[in-house]
C-alpha cells in the first residue's frame, strides 16, 4: 500500500511540474499577477509530493519490505539501519528520487524565500525549475521506477554492494547531488534572466548565494568521495582522475568560475553574458556528469545497471536543457547591456584571468574524459586517458591560477598597481621561498622538483590569503585591539575569501606531500613479521576472526613504531559479504595529522599462512579533506553575510563599509 | 581604454588560453592515452614496447601465486586466444577466476607485465571493453575455418 502511494504522489509530482513550468511562464510574458502567483505553491506542492514519494521509499527500506523489486535487489534484512536508509540512495533507482527530492527543495526554497524577487523573474526562474523537475520525473517514472512489486515477494534480498555500505560513502551521493542540483538554481536564474532581457547587479545577488551553497556541498561531496576511495579501495590513492571523479569535478571547475564572475557583474556591472554562459555551462556539466555514470557507459562503482534506455533519455534531456538554454542564449545574449569598464590590470582582470584559467582547465578534463567514448562511439579503437595525461594538461593551467588567486585579492576594482600589490605581497614571499628551502632541507632534494613547485604554490596560497586579510586589518600598522574590531567588523565574504583561499593552500600541500613523498611497502607478511614503511616499522602480530551484522572478517593486528618507540597498534580486516560474494578491504590508518600510516591486509598466499598486505606512509595526506574541509567552511561563511541573507539585497549599502569586500 | 580595445585584449587572452591549453592537450594526448587489446587482437597487431591495457577473462585454474608472496601469474582470456600476465602487488578484492578483468602494462618477453590491475566494483557487472572483447573473440570463432591452438 504505502509503495504504492509514493507511486501516486510522484505522478501527482509530475502533473504539479508541468503546471509549473506553464502557468507561470505565460503570466510572466503577459503580465498576469494571478498566473504568475501559482509559481510559489506549485513549487511547495511539487517538494511536499516527491518527499512523500521518498518517505515512501525509504520506509519500504527500513521495514525490508521485500515485495519491492528495489529493495530486494539493494537490501537485506540483516543490513545496519544506517545503511538501510543511506541504501535508498545507494541504487540507480533511489538516487534519482533523491536528486528530485533536492530539485524540487531547491525550486520550493525560491518560492518561499523569494519575496523581494521581481516577480516575474521569480515566476520564470521557478518554472524553469519546474521544466528539469518534468525531465526527471519523467526519467524516473519511465524508465527507473523505485516502486515496482516482485510477485512472490522473495524471503530475502541481494543486499546492498559492500563497498557502499560505510560511512563516508553514505553522505557522499547527498552531498554531491545538493551541490549539482543547486547549479539548476544558477541555471534557471540564467535562462529566466535570458528570457526576461534584463542582467543587473541584482540578479548576481540573487544568484551569488545558490552558487555558494552549491559549489560548498559539491566541495563536500567530492571531497568525501575522494576520502572514501582512500581509505576504502585499499590501495592509498585519494583522486586518480578517473572519469567518474572527473564527471564530478568539472561542475565544480565552472562552478567555481561562476562563483567568481557573478562578483563582477555584482560590483562592477561586467561580464554578464559570459556569467550567464557560465550558468549554463555548470549545470549542463553536472547534468553530463549525471548522463556519464548513471548511463553505465563508465566502469565503476556508480554503474549499477547497464540500460541503454536510461543512458538514451538523459541525453536527451542533455541536449534539450543545453541546447535550449544555449539556442536562447544565442538569441538573447546580443541584447543585453554591457556595464561597466576596466583595464586589464584590474580586480576585474585577475577574476577575469580565473575564469580563462578555470574554463581552460575545465576543457581539458572535459577532452581527456569524453576522448575515450568518443573514439568508442567512432569505433575508432579503445583507448584510455589516465593520470599521466591530466597530470600534463592540468597543472601546468592550475600553476599560474593559483599564484594569480593570491594576487587578485589586492589589486582596486578597475584600475590597478601590479608592482605595489606585489610589494605588499613581500611577506607571503619570503614566507614561500623559506616553506621550499625547508621542505627542499628535509627531503634532502628527494622526490620530483614539482614538488617543491607544489609546496611553493601551497605557501603562497596560504600566506598570501593572510597577508590579505592582515593588510585589510591593517595588522600591526595599527593597535592590535583596533585591527581585531576591524576583524569582527569585516564582512563575511571576506572571512569566506581568506578561509577557502588559505584552504586550497592546505590542500595543496596535502596533494604536493603525498604525491611527492608517499612510500609503499608491499609483502606476503606472516603473523611475527617485521617491515618497514617510510621511517616506521610495522610488526606482524596476529590475525583473528571478527563477526558483522552482515559479514565476517579476518582482522590482522599490527603494532606500529617509530625507533622503537611505540605509536599505534592498528587492526585492518578483510571483510567478506556473503549474500552479494564479495570481499572488501577495510584498512586501517594511523593519522598524525600530518602524514598517515595506513595498512591493509591482503589476499591469503596459497597455504593460508601469510598474507599480502600493503603498507603506506602518506605524508601530508590528511591536510587534502582539512583543506577541503576549510574550502568548504569557507563558502557557508561567505554564506551568511548579510548581503545575501536570502530576501534581503536591498540592504546591501548599508552592509558595504568602508572597506571593499573582495571575495 | 576603450570598450573596443578591451574586448580585443580579453579575446587575445583567451585565444592564447585556447591555444594553449590545445598544445598541452595534443603533447599530452600523444604521450598518454593508453589502448586497449583483448588476446585476439594481440595476435594480430605489433604492439612494440608501449604501455596499453589488455582485457578478457582471468581462465579458470590459471592463477597462481609466486613463492615471493606478493606476485601474482594468471592468464587472461577472450574464450580464443590467451595471454601470460604476471602482477605484483595487492589484487583487487574481486579478482576472481572466471571473472572479467582489465589490467594495464607492458609486454616483456611474451608476457605481460602488469603495472595495475584494476578493480571491478559490482559482482554482476563486466566492463564493456571486456564485454566487447568477448563477444568480438565469439565472431572470429565462428568466422575461422579452421581453429588456431591458443598460444
Amino acid at each position: 500500500m504505502i509503495p504504492e502511494l509514493g507511486h501516486y504522489a510522484l505522478v501527482l509530482a509530475l502533473f504539479v511540474a508541468l503546471v509549473q513550468s506553464g502557468v507561470p511562464l505565460v503570466g510572466a510574458a503577459t503580465g498576469n499577477a494571478a498566473w504568475m502567483g501559482v509559481a510559489r505553491p506549485a513549487a511547495i506542492a511539487q517538494l511536499l509530493l516527491v518527499l512523500v514519494a521518498y518517505g515512501a521509499l525509504t520506509w519500504a527500506h527500513v521495514v525490508s519490505d521485500f515485495s519491492v523489486s528495489n529493495v530486494v535487489q539493494n537490501s537485506h534484512s540483516m543490513k545496519p539501519m544506517l545503511y538501510k536508509v543511506s541504501g535508498v540512495w545507494g541504487n540507480h533507482e533511489g538516487s534519482m528520487m533523491l536528486w528530485v527530492v533536492m530539485l524540487t527543495a531547491f525550486g520550493a526554497a525560491v518560492g518561499i524565500f523569494g519575496r523581494n524577487l521581481p516577480p516575474s523573474l521569480k515566476a520564470r526562474v521557478i518554472s524553469v525549475q519546474g521544466m528539469i523537475g518534468v525531465g526527471f520525473l519523467l526519467f524516473i517514472l519511465i524508465t527507473s521506477n523505485p516502486f515496482i512489486r516482485v510477485v512472490p515477494a522473495p524471503l530475502d534480498g541481494n543486499d546492498l554492494n559492500p563497498l557502499l555500505q560505510d560511512p563516508g560513502l553514505a553522505f557522499h551521493p547527498p552531498f554531491l547531488y545538493a551541490g549539482y542540483v543547486g547549479f539548476s538554481i544558477a541555471f534557471s536564474f540564467a535562462v529566466a534572466a535570458l528570457i526576461e532581457g534584463r542582467v543587473d547587479p541584482a540578479w548576481a545577488r540573487w544568484v551569488r548565494p545558490w552558487t555558494l551553497a552549491a559549489w560548498s556541498t559539491l566541495t563536500a561531496g567530492i571531497a568525501l568521495g575522494s576520502w572514501w576511495a582512500y581509505y576504502e579501495l585499499g590501495w592509498g590513492g585519494w583522486w586518480y582522475w578517473d572519469p567518474v571523479e572527473n564527471a564530478s569535478f568539472m561542475p565544480w571547475l565552472a562552478g567555481t568560475a561562476l562563483l567568481h564572475s557573478a562578483i563582477v557583474v555584482e560590483k562592477r556591472d561586467a561580464l554578464k553574458t559570459w556569467t550567464i554562459l557560465l550558468a549554463i555551462i555548470t549545470f549542463s556539466l553536472s547534468l553530463m556528469g549525471t548522463f556519464l555514470v548513471r548511463s553505465g557507459i563508465l566502469t565503476s562503482v556508480h554503474a549499477f545497471a547497464v540500460d541503454p534506455a536510461r543512458g538514451v533519455f538523459i541525453l536527451v534531456l542533455l541536449a534539450i536543457a543545453t541546447g535550449g538554454s544555449l539556442l536562447l542564449y544565442s538569441v538573447r545574449a546580443p541584447s543585453l547591456k554591457t556595464g561597466g569598464l576596466f583595464a586589464p590590470v584590474s580586480r576585474e582582470g585577475s577574476l577575469v584571468l580565473n575564469n580563462l584559467l578555470l574554463s581552460t582547465a575545465t576543457a581539458t578534463v572535459f577532452i581527456g574524459t569524453l576522448y575515450p567514448l568518443f573514439l568508442d562511439v567512432l569505433e575508432l579503437g579503445k583507448v584510455s586517458v589516465g593520470p599521466p595525461f591530466f597530470n600534463a594538461t592540468f597543472i601546468p593551467v592550475a600553476i599560474p591560477m593559483v599564484i594569480a588567486m593570491v594576487v587578485g585579492p589586492f589589486l582596486a576594482w578597475k584600475r590597478a598597481d601590479l608592482l605595489g600589490a606585489l610589494t605588499r605581497l613581500w611577506t607571503a614571499g619570503v614566507a614561500t621561498v623559506a616553506c621550499v628551502a625547508i621542505a627542499a632541507y628535509v627531503t634532502n632534494g628527494g622526490g620530483p622538483l614539482l614538488a617543491l613547485v607544489g609546496v611553493g604554490l601551497a605557501a603562497w596560497a596560504f600566506f598570501g590569503s593572510l597577508a590579505e586579510f592582515a593588510e585589510r586589518i591593517r595588522l600591526f600598522r595599527i593597535p592590535v585591539k583596533d585591527s581585531w574590531n576591524r576583524a569582527v567588523n569585516l564582512p563575511r565574504s571576506a572571512w569566506g575569501m581568506t578561509i577557502a583561499h588559505a584552504s586550497m593552500g592546505i590542500a595543496i600541500a596535502g596533494m604536493t606531500g603525498t604525491s611527492a613523498w608517499q612510500s609503499e611497502t608491499i609483502q606476503a607478511m606472516k603473523p611475527g613479521d617485521n617491515a618497514t614503511v617510510g621511517a616506521y616499522a610495522v610488526h606482524f602480530d596476529r590475525v583473528g576472526a571478527v563477526q558483522g551484522p552482515n559479514y565476517s572478517a579476518e582482522q590482522g593486528v599490527f603494532t606500529v613504531t617509530r625507533d622503537g618507540r611505540h605509536i599505534a597498534t592498528l587492526a585492518p580486516q578483510r571483510r567478506s559479504y556473503p549474500v552479494t560474494r564479495m570481499t572488501t578491504t577495510e584498512a586501517a590508518i594511523h593519522t598524525t595529522w600530518l602524514s598517515d600510516v595506513y595498512v591493509a591486509l591482503g589476499d591469503p598466499t596459497q597455504n593460508g599462512t601469510a598474507w599480502t598486505v600493503r603498507l603506506y606512509h602518506h605524508p601530508l595526506v590528511p591536510w587534502i579533506w582539512i583543506g577541503s574541509l576549510g574550502m568548504m567552511l569557507g563558502g557557508l561563511v561567505s554564506l551568511s553575510d548579510r548581503r545575501f541573507r536570502v530576501g534581503a539585497p536591498e540592504r546591501r549599502r548599508a552592509a558595504k563599509g568602508s572597506l571593499q569586500p573582495a571575495e | 581604454m576603450t570598450r573596443k580595445k578591451r574586448r580585443l585584449y580579453m579575446l587575445g587572452l583567451a585565444l592564447l588560453g585556447l591555444g594553449a591549453a590545445t598544445a598541452l592537450t595534443l603533447t599530452a594526448f600523444e604521450d598518454n592515452i593508453v589502448f586497449f587489446f583483448s588476446p585476439t587482437q594481440l595476435q594480430t597487431q605489433d604492439i612494440g614496447d608501449r604501455n596499453f591495457r589488455l582485457g578478457g577473462l582471468v581462465e579458470e585454474g590459471s592463477v597462481s601465486k609466486m613463492p615471493d608472496g606478493v606476485t601474482t601469474r594468471f592468464r587472461v582470456t577472450d574464450t580464443v586466444h590467451t595471454v601470460a600476465v604476471s602482477y605484483r602487488g595487492q589484487l583487487p578484492d574481486l579478482f576472481r577466476e572466471g571473472q572479467g578483468v582489465i589490467t594495464e602494462g607492458r609486454m616483456i618477453n611474451g608476457v605481460f607485465q602488469a603495472r595495475e590491475v584494476l578493480a571491478k566494483h559490482d559482482e554482476n557487472y563486466m566492463p564493456p571493453e571486456v564485454a566487447d572483447a568477448l563477444k568480438e573473440a565469439e565472431h572470429f570463432k565462428a568466422n575461422s575455418k579452421e581453429q588456431k591452438p591458443s598460444s
